[in-house]
C-alpha cells in the first residue's frame, strides 16, 4: 500500500462512529436483500455488503461543501452521506416517501441537501458528471471537493478516461475513487483491464494516485484524507483505488459462479471490515462486548423501522406519472 | 495563354467572400505556392496560394472588394513570358487552366424574402451567426453562471465563427476550449448544470453529439424525473445540425426527430436570425436541458432582428410567417426558406399558401397548426430529416388526432430521401428537399396537376 502513512487508530469515538455507520449499511443491505426476496423491491438491486469501509472511510474527510456521486451500487453511499434510511428504503420499495418519490428506484436516488448527486445506472456515466460538479466548485471557488466513485468495471469505459483527462487538464478538485471489488459483474479485473493495477490509470494524465486496503476503514480514512486535502489545496485531481470485495452477487439475480465459495469465505473470515474493526475496538479498549451489542440493537431498530416505513408508505399517486418531466418555468 | 485566377471556395458552404488583400502587385513574378491574396470568408481570413507560375498580369478585383462570388475571375496570370499586351481590358479569354478544381458548391442559402411581421421596435440587420453570438453574450452579461464550452469556441473564435469575440470579453473561465472529447465534456456539462451552473455546450456539429448521446439522454433528459424533481440540468446543447454542403453522409445528419422523441428535452430549430437570437436567449434562461439545432448554411443569412437586450422569443410557439387560406405548409429550420419560396411560386398559380415556421419542435405548438389546418384543410410538412418517424410523421399523426374532420386531403410530407446523404452534387440535390418538391406537394394536397 502506498496510501501514505501507516494507519493509526486515532480517536476511539471516531472508530465507534465508523463501526456504527458500517454496521448500518450492512444491516440495511441485508434487509434490502430480504425485501427483494419477498418481492417488495423490484428491478435491479446491487448490494454493498463487504465494501462498507470504502465510503465510510472516505466520508471521514468530507465537509458540508463536498459532493459525492456514484454508480448504481449506491445504498451505502447514501447512508454514509447522512440520508435517511427510511427515505432510501422507501425508494427501494417504490413508494411516494422515497427520495425520488418512487420514480427512481435503487439505482437513481439523489439528495440535493446532502450534496449526493446519484445514483447512476449507466456504468461510468457518473464520472464525467462528477467532473462537472468539480468544475462548478472550481468555477465558484467555493472550496468544495467532489468524490466520484466507480467500480473496476467502469474504468474500461471511454467516457471515464475522457473525464480523467479533463479533470487533470483543468486541475479540478475531484477524487476518483475506484472501488476495486475484483469483478465487473462476472468478469475479473485480470480478464478486463490490460493494467490490473487500476490506480495507475492516473499516470498518463499526470495525476497522483494511491492504492489502499478497502477492507480497512482506518486505512481508507488515512488515504482518503491525503487525497481530499490534495484536492482542497487546489492541486488538481487524485485517483484512489480501494481494494475491496463484495460478498453478494453483482445484483440480486447473479449466482456468482465466476468465483469460488472458498474465495468468498476467506474474505469474510479474514478481511471483514466490520468484524475486524469490532476486534480492534475491543483490543484498544474503546468498547466492550456489551456496548457493541447495544449499538447492534440500535442499528437493528433503525433498519427495522426503515423497512416498516418502506412497506407502509403508499405507492406514488398516479398523477405523479406526468410530473417532473420538465421544470415548469 | 494567360490563366484566369478565380475566387476560390474555402469552405463547404462558402458562396462568396471578401478580397481582403492582394499580396502581389501587377507585374510581380509568381511561383507556385506563393501567397497571392488574402480572402476573408464569414468564418476566417485565409491565404490563397498560387498554383501556376508566371507574372501577375492584371488584378481584376481590387482589394477591399466585398461579396466576390466563388469562381469569379479576380486576376490574370501571364505564363511562359507572355507580354501584358496579350491582355485586353477585360478578363483574359482563356480556359481556366488554373485549377482542375470542380465547380464550387452551389450552396446558396435559400433565404426567401421573408414577410416579417411589422416590426414593433427598432431592428438591426444581422446574420444568424451574429444573432447567436449576441444572444450568448447578452445572457453571459446577465447571468454569471452561464458559460460556453466546446471545441474551438475560445481561441479559434468558433469553428463556424459563432463565438467570435466572446473569449475577449468573458475570458477563459467562461469561454472554455475543450479537447475533442464530446462524451466527456457533455457529461461534464451535465454535472456543472446539476451543481447550479448554466452551461452552453457547443457541438462543432451535431453529428459529433452521437458520441455523447448517453449523457444527453440518460443523464440530462432523465435526471429530473428520476430524482423526483430534485436534480435538474438547466443547460443548452447547441451547434449546426443537418446537411451543410457536399460533406456527405457522416457530416450531414439531421437529428431533429431523434431529440424530439425524448421526454425531458426541449428541442428548438430556428430559421431566422431574430428567432435564433430570441429563442437562444430563452433557451439559456430555461431551467431544462434544451437542444438548440442550428443550420450551417443559414449562419451567413441576414434578417432583421429586434434591437435591445430584452428581446426574447418564447419557447413552444410557432410563427405564421405568411398567412394564407388554401394550404398550410409547416416547416422548420432551413426548410422554412424552401416553404416561403414555394409559397411565392404557388401565389403565381393562384394558390394562397400559409407558411408556419415551427421554431420549437418540442414542445410542439399544435394549437397554431390545428387552427391553420381548420382554415385551409390541407397540410404539407417540410423538413430536411428522413421520413421514417420524422417530424412530418408526427405532424400527420397530430392532424389525425386533432384535425381529422377538417382535413380535405391526406397530409403530404416533404423530407430528405431515405438514404445516407450522398457526396456527388447532383445526388445531394436529389436527396434534399427542394422548393419544387414543396410546390408539387402543395399541388398534390390541392388535387391540382
Amino acid at each position: 500500500m502506498n496510501g501514505g502513512a501507516a494507519p493509526s487508530d486515532g480517536d476511539p469515538a471516531e472508530l465507534l462512529a465508523f463501526y456504527r455507520e458500517m454496521l448500518l449499511i450492512r444491516r440495511f443491505e441485508e434487509r434490502a436483500g430480504q425485501l427483494y426476496g419477498m418481492g417488495l423491491i423490484g428491478g435491479f438491486c446491487h448490494l454493498y455488503i463487504g465494501q462498507e469501509a470504502v465510503v465510510v472511510g472516505m466520508q471521514a474527510s468530507a465537509g458540508p461543501k463536498d459532493a459525492l456521486i456514484t454508480s448504481y451500487r449506491d445504498h451505502g453511499h447514501m447512508l454514509a452521506c447522512g440520508m435517511d434510511p427510511k427515505g432510501v428504503m422507501a425508494e427501494l420499495t417504490g413508494r411516494r416517501s422515497g427520495y425520488s418519490k418512487g420514480k427512481g428506484g435503487s439505482m437513481h436516488m439523489f439528495s440535493r441537501d446532502r450534496n449526493f448527486f446519484g445514483g447512476h445506472g449507466i456504468v461510468g456515466a457518473q464520472v464525467p458528471i462528477g467532473t462537472g460538479i468539480a468544475f462548478a466548485q472550481k468555477y465558484r471557488g467555493d472550496g468544495g471537493v467532489t468524490a466520484a466513485y466507480m467500480g473496476d468495471g467502469a474504468l474500461n469505459q471511454g467516457q471515464v478516461h475522457e473525464a480523467l483527462n479533463l479533470a487533470a487538464l483543468w486541475s479540478l478538485p475531484i477524487v476518483f475513487v475506484i472501488e476495486n471489488n475484483r469483478y465487473g459483474m462476472g468478469t475479473s479485473v485480470e480478464r478486463a483491464s490490460a493494467l490490473p493495477e487500476l490506480h495507475r490509470v492516473a499516470e498518463p494524465f499526470g495525476m497522483p494516485s494511491a492504492q489502499t486496503d478497502g477492507m480497512d476503514v482506518v486505512a481508507v480514512r488515512d488515504a482518503g484524507r491525503i487525497a481530499m486535502e490534495h484536492c482542497r489545496a487546489g492541486d488538481g485531481p487524485y485517483v484512489l483505488e480501494a481494494l475491496t470485495y463484495r460478498y453478494r452477487g453483482h445484483s440480486m439475480s447473479d449466482p456468482a459462479k465466476y468465483r469460488s465459495k472458498e474465495e468468498v469465505a476467506e474474505m469474510r473470515a479474514e478481511h471483514d471490515p466490520i468484524q475486524n474493526l469490532r476486534t480492534r475496538l475491543i483490543t484498544i479498549g474503546a468498547a466492550d462486548e456489551e456496548s457493541l451489542k447495544e449499538i447492534d440493537r440500535d442499528i437493528r431498530t433503525v433498519v427495522a423501522d426503515a423497512a416498516e416505513f418502506a412497506q407502509n408508505s403508499p405507492e406514488p399517486d398516479p398523477e405523479e406519472l406526468l410530473t417532473d418531466v420538465l421544470v415548469e418555468a | 495563354m494567360p490563366i484566369n485566377i478565380l475566387m476560390p471556395a474555402l469552405s463547404p458552404t462558402m458562396t462568396e467572400g471578401n478580397l481582403a488583400k492582394w499580396r502581389k502587385n501587377e507585374g510581380d513574378p509568381v511561383s507556385s505556392g506563393d501567397v497571392i491574396a488574402e480572402i476573408e470568408t464569414d468564418k476566417a481570413t485565409m491565404e490563397v496560394e498560387a498554383v501556376d507560375e508566371g507574372v501577375l498580369g492584371r488584378i481584376v478585383v481590387p482589394e477591399g472588394a466585398e461579396g466576390v462570388a466563388v469562381n469569379s475571375i479576380i486576376g490574370v496570370l501571364l505564363v511562359d513570358g507572355e507580354d501584358p499586351s496579350a491582355l485586353g481590358t477585360g478578363p483574359a479569354e482563356v480556359s481556366n487552366g488554373h485549377g482542375a478544381a470542380p465547380a464550387a458548391p452551389a450552396a446558396a442559402a435559400p433565404v426567401a424574402a421573408v414577410r416579417e411581421e411589422a416590426p414593433e421596435s427598432e431592428t438591426v440587420r444581422q446574420t444568424v451567426r451574429e444573432a447567436l453570438r449576441d444572444a450568448m453574450a447578452e445572457e453571459m452579461r446577465r447571468d454569471e453562471t452561464v458559460f460556453l464550452m466546446g471545441e474551438e469556441v475560445a481561441e479559434y473564435q468558433g469553428a463556424y465563427k459563432v463565438s467570435q469575440g466572446l473569449l475577449e470579453e468573458f475570458g477563459p473561465r467562461r469561454v472554455v476550449d475543450t479537447p475533442i472529447t464530446e462524451h466527456g465534456f457533455t457529461g461534464l456539462g451535465v454535472g456543472a448544470a446539476f451543481a447550479g451552473l448554466r452551461p452552453i455546450v457547443e457541438f462543432m456539429t451535431f453529428n459529433f453529439a452521437m458520441q455523447a448521446m448517453d449523457q444527453l439522454i440518460n443523464s440530462a433528459a432523465k435526471s429530473l424525473y428520476m430524482s423526483g424533481g430534485q436534480i435538474s440540468a438547466p443547460m443548452v446543447f447547441r451547434g449546426p445540425n443537418g446537411a451543410a454542403a457536399r460533406v456527405a453522409a457522416q457530416h450531414s445528419q439531421n437529428f431533429t426527430s431523434w431529440f424530439a422523441h425524448v421526454p425531458g428535452l426541449k428541442v428548438i430549430a430556428p430559421y431566422s436570425a431574430a428567432d435564433a437570437k430570441g429563442l437562444l436567449k430563452s433557451a439559456i434562461r430555461d431551467p431544462n436541458p434544451v437542444v438548440f439545432l442550428e443550420n450551417e448554411i443559414l449562419y451567413g443569412a441576414s434578417f432583421d432582428v429586434p434591437a435591445g437586450v430584452d428581446f426574447t422569443v418564447p419557447i413552444g410557439e410557432a410563427r405564421i410567417c405568411r398567412a394564407g387560406a388554401d394550404v398550410t405548409i409547416a416547416a422548420l429550420s432551413i426548410a422554412v426558406g424552401h416553404a416561403l419560396e414555394a409559397a411565392e411560386l404557388l401565389a403565381g398559380e393562384g394558390v394562397d399558401a400559409e407558411v408556419i415556421d415551427l421554431r420549437t419542435v418540442r414542445p410542439l405548438d399544435t394549437r397554431t397548426l390545428v387552427e391553420s389546418v381548420r382554415k385551409t384543410g390541407r397540410l404539407v410538412s417540410v423538413e430536411e430529416g428522413w421520413p421514417f418517424a420524422g417530424i412530418g410523421a408526427e405532424l400527420a399523426a397530430v392532424m389525425m388526432e386533432q384535425a381529422f374532420d377538417w382535413l380535405d386531403a391526406p397530409v403530404v410530407r416533404v423530407t430528405a430521401a431515405d438514404v445516407p446523404l450522398p457526396y456527388a452534387a447532383n445526388l445531394e440535390r436529389l436527396a434534399l428537399p427542394q422548393v419544387e418538391d414543396v410546390v408539387r406537394a402543395a399541388r398534390d394536397v390541392l388535387y391540382k396537376s
